[in-house]
């Protein structure tokens, strides 16, 4: 998580609503606000001063994503030429019917045979591993699959634990010298499975 | 016939605080792991539970707002929170009125721009009742939605003052409160030092309301010191537990 990284120079602790300092010459980044022409804190954290830009991070929220976010997620709905997917963060995303990896080819354009059979692709209640393409505006979530390692996830462990403890790395799927897969989502979700060369032992 | 004495000749009161002390405070932050943000707060013998949801998609796609979340609030009491065994169902008019400023005294300070079409829950539940139930709710709504992270314009604490011969008390307990004075309950946002909920449902000469808003802003900066600390405390302990402890 970016407030955790090294090279921070102070470690002010701040609670909601007190004064971090003084407004003139900052930006204002994340959990501030400009109130009398003083910087205030608006949720309880540490700040980070990165240049001019002073933010404060709390050490528990809910998952915001970024692109290139790797999520572990699950299908709540399956609709017009999209599946509703649950992320654990404020708002359901989007996996846009033309954002999956089509068995038959990898660019053809989506026809309405594509659309009918959408249910033959992830179904609601499938856990599926996928990136976040985009972010728009009101926030929503675009995801993709538009590589092999994403996809439906089955035959393994679900867990769930606070999005912030996950660190934003290179690598988020990982095989672990005991034979398991592991991929770490982004957003808290957690995923394990046997590594596929090993055959079900421990 | 001995009237109680709500303040002894020594200027103590029944349960030996003086008429500027509030309860002991303690509480606890997260303790439940599958809400976003929540929190343990007792006020003497007075305790209450909060759990926060959110922000997250809304559970009823008609009520949201283009431009900012809605919160929702539900209050409950325990039938073991008063010394009489009492159920309370959900609809009880007392508790809607209490979940309903609740639920604005926090719409008007989270920062609900932040996240359009979204929801945020509240979900209080009183455990043990001796005074000061809603303050107590309010205090403690408070630390489970910063457990959360969601971002709010100020620390809002809340406090109840009674009065009585002429002295306004501060955070009253039950025996306190069941006697025939007037009681208040106040919550102020820390920074800003304005009022932001104030109810009564008793007689008050207009005289004295000056004191009793002034002594109510007084409670609720005491409490909000002791606040603070224990969410500072906390996140300390929180770092420590994920081995990036500050130097």
């Amino acid at each position: 998580h970016a407030a955790w990284k090294s090279g921070m120079s102070e470690r002010q602790y701040v609670t909601t609503g007190e004064v971090i300092g003084e407004e003139a010459g900052f930006l204002r980044g994340h959990g501030t606000v400009a109130k009398d022409g003083k910087l205030q804190a608006t949720v309880s954290g540490f700040v980070q001063r990165v240049n001019k830009l002073v933010s404060v991070h709390a050490l528990n929220s809910r998952y915001q994503g970024e692109i290139g976010d790797v999520v572990v997620c699950r299908i709540l709905e399956v609709a017009d030429k999209l599946w509703r997917v649950d992320l654990n963060s404020r708002k359901n995303a989007i996996l846009m019917l033309s954002a999956v990896h089509l068995p038959g080819g990898v660019q053809r354009r989506r026809t309405q045979q594509d659309q009918l059979n959408m249910r033959q692709y992830f179904v609601e209640g499938d856990l599926i591993s996928a990136e976040v393409q985009a972010v728009k505006q009101d926030g929503s979530i675009h995801l993709h699959t538009r590589s092999l390692k994403y996809g439906k996830l089955n035959k393994g462990l679900f867990l769930s634990v606070p999005a912030s403890l996950i660190k934003r790395c290179k690598k988020h799927f990982h095989t672990l010298k005991c034979g398991v897969d592991i991929i770490l989502g982004n957003n808290g979700y957690v995923w394990m499975q046997f590594s596929r060369e090993q055959d079900g032992e421990e | 016939m001995s009237k109680r004495e709500f303040i002894s000749p020594q200027g103590l009161r029944i349960d030996g605080r003086k008429p500027g002390e509030i309860r002991r405070i303690d509480c606890t932050l997260g303790p439940f792991s599958h809400a976003d943000g929540s929190a343990v707060l007792e006020q003497g013998n007075t305790k209450v539970i909060a759990s926060v949801y959110g922000p997250r998609e809304a559970k009823r796609k008609g009520d949201v707002l283009h431009d900012r979340a809605i919160v929702t609030c539900e209050m409950s009491i325990t039938s073991f929170a008063t010394s009489e065994r009492k159920q309370r169902s959900k609809t009880d008019r007392r508790l809607k009125e209490r979940s309903l400023a609740i639920q604005q005294i926090f719409e008007s300070v989270i920062s609900t721009h932040l996240y359009p079409r979204s929801q945020i829950s509240i979900f209080v539940q009183v455990v043990q009742s001796d005074g000061g139930d809603m303050a107590a709710s309010i205090n403690a709504s408070t630390l489970a939605l910063i457990d959360a992270g969601i971002p709010m314009q100020d620390f809002l604490t809340a406090c109840t003052i009674g009065f009585v011969d002429g002295t306004p008390i501060l955070d009253i307990n039950y025996t306190e409160s069941a006697s025939s004075g007037p009681e208040v309950t106040a919550a102020i946002v820390t920074k800003s030092r304005k009022i932001s909920y104030m109810q009564m449902a008793d007689k008050l000469p207009i005289q004295h309301l000056e004191k009793m808003m002034l002594a109510a802003t007084e409670g609720c900066l005491m409490v909000y010191e002791i606040l603070k600390k224990k969410i500072k405390a906390h996140s300390y302990s929180l770092l420590h537990a994920r081995g990036t402890a500050p130097s």
